[in-house]
């Protein structure tokens, strides 16, 4: 599956989509088909303090535990709560089914973000491809 | 890269062919899902499902002084069995503590197969040679590398299974086997066994790459009416833990005893012969009983438990710890096995997991988490 050209991309398999100040954040596919079968989603309050690359929740398969990294700082505007009971969307699919919408407190995060090519690249690594 | 040193099933390729996902376990290259565990889980659990098991030992104790030998090995008692059946078992050290779980098959009068465990194979051939290599009249053979084990389970294992075969799988009794002809091969062990808590038989062919890949062929086609799947150790587990079956190196180990993990029903105690662990399990059975305890508990808050999570009381003095701990892919609820004091054993009785540093609510709850339907 391809990786949308208007992400951005961390290391640990999160996506962000940024629309001004509002930052979309989600897991990629190559996250959600490492995971296997997501039954669980961990995700942060309203209001809440993001810290860029720390943790802010967690996903969890039948078999393993993900955390969930930041790919910026910022303020939890709103969370998919439609997850809690369907959060195997995540596995269907994974690039629009967003966990965290954040007020961004620094634009300049994206910077040290991958973009889609890059992120690829990274991924084919990963996987000796 | 290490996966250069990992050992190899001769289904292997079969494996990799299929897009499995392949993982380390216990040195051996494995597969830990194919299509999905949940997919797998299911196949099992309503239909039919196919493992490889061929990492798994076989060791063969054959001669007069066999039974001897067995009996002093292994903790059930041997000389119930009858030609063609097996039980389960397990070889203790002398305190009572698990060298490994095993299924021993009784092929015929003086002659013994002991099904073990992947990860434990050296140090439990070793430990069988140590053990009883000077007891007289008994041959010790590690046919480990002989043969692929194929297990099939599932309510439809016993049609797919009647389709490659001249015998009647359904005149097996559970763990019991019988040799038969089966896709072409002659003299197959078929074994009604399994660690799915599911019908299901478990069969044993030459180990050659063709053959294996062959047979393998052929148990998909027969299966394929009935959405046959192959299935990895993510689906052996979530199966094997809904029926909380031990697992070694999690539920049994050489620091847990007989009597702490709820085995003690496989242990003969009053078997004539003296076996190795016997009387460190004597001793503890005549001071009061093992002062902790395997339960099963049901995590009544949100949260998943996992292997290794603290287990605490409600004011969060930490009493023991999970020892394999998932979804339930069958009944939709989150369950773990754990370690815990005597005393917080009754069923009921409210403990908490400590998941990602938070207090998570669990009840003690009856094990097995599922059991299947009797016919």
């Amino acid at each position: 599956m391809a990786y949308p050209a208007t992400y951005k991309y961390t290391k640990e398999h999160e996506w962000i989509e940024v629309d001004g100040t509002t930052g979309t954040i989600g897991i990629t596919d190559y996250a959600q088909s490492s995971l296997g079968d997501i039954v669980f989603v961990e995700l942060p309050k309203v209001g809440d303090k993001l810290v860029a690359h720390e943790t802010f929740g967690s996903v969890e398969s039948v078999k393993a535990v993900s955390d969930l990294y930041s790919p910026v700082a910022g303020t939890v505007a709103e969370i998919n709560s439609a997850l809690n009971d369907a959060p195997e969307t995540i596995n269907t699919d994974a690039n629009n089914t967003w966990l965290v919408k954040v007020t961004l407190t620094n634009a300049a995060d994206l910077d040290s973000l991958l973009d889609s090519a890059a992120y690829t690249k990274y991924v084919e690594e990963e996987t000796g491809h | 890269m290490s996966e250069a040193a990992l050992r190899k099933t001769a289904l292997n390729a079969t494996h990799r062919a299929l897009k499995a996902k392949m993982v380390d376990f216990g040195g051996w290259d494995m597969p830990v899902e194919y299509s999905g565990l949940m997919a797998e889980h299911n196949a099992v659990r309503n239909s039919v499902g196919v493992f490889d098991v061929s990492h798994m030992g076989d060791i063969q104790l054959r001669g007069p002084g066999s039974l001897a030998a067995v009996q002093k090995l292994l903790m059930n008692d041997a000389s119930k069995l009858q030609v063609g059946q097996a039980h389960y078992s397990a070889m203790l050290t002398p305190e009572g503590t698990f060298v490994d779980d095993v299924v021993l098959h009784k092929l015929s009068e003086n002659d013994y197969l002991i099904v073990i465990n992947a990860g434990t194979r050296e140090k439990d051939v070793q430990w069988v040679r140590q053990t009883i290599g000077q007891m007289p009249s008994t041959h010790i053979n590690d046919y480990s590398d002989m043969y692929t084990q194929i297990a099939i389970q599932g309510p439809r294992a016993v049609d797919v299974l009647q389709k490659l075969t001249d015998t009647d799988p359904s005149t097996i009794k559970n763990y019991w086997f019988t040799w038969g002809k089966v896709a072409g091969l002659y003299n197959v062990m078929i074994a009604r066994t399994g660690y799915t808590g599911e019908d299901g038989f478990e069969i044993y062919i030459p180990s050659d790459e063709a053959t294996s890949a062959r047979v393998w062929q052929e148990i998909f086609a027969a299966g394929e009416e009935f959405g046959i799947l192959p299935c990895g150790l993510g689906a052996r587990n979530t199966l094997r833990l809904e029926s909380a079956m031990a697992l070694y190196g999690h539920e049994i180990s050489d620091t847990i005893n007989v009597f702490e993990a709820n085995l003690g029903r496989y242990c003969k105690l009053d078997k004539e012969s003296d076996f190795v662990g016997k009387s460190a399990l004597q001793t503890i059975q005549n001071s009061g009983g093992p002062k902790r305890k395997l339960v099963g508990l049901e995590i009544v808050e949100r949260g998943i438990a996992r292997d290794g999570y603290p287990v605490t009381t409600l004011d969060g003095t930490v009493i023991g710890e999970v020892t394999s701990g998932s979804p339930s892919v069958t009944l939709k609820k989150n369950f773990a096995l754990a370690y815990v004091p005597v005393e917080f054993t009754a069923l009921d009785t409210e403990v908490a997991v400590t998941i990602r540093n938070q207090p998570v609510k669990a009840k003690v709850v009856p094990t097995p988490f599922y059991k299947r339907a009797k016919k």
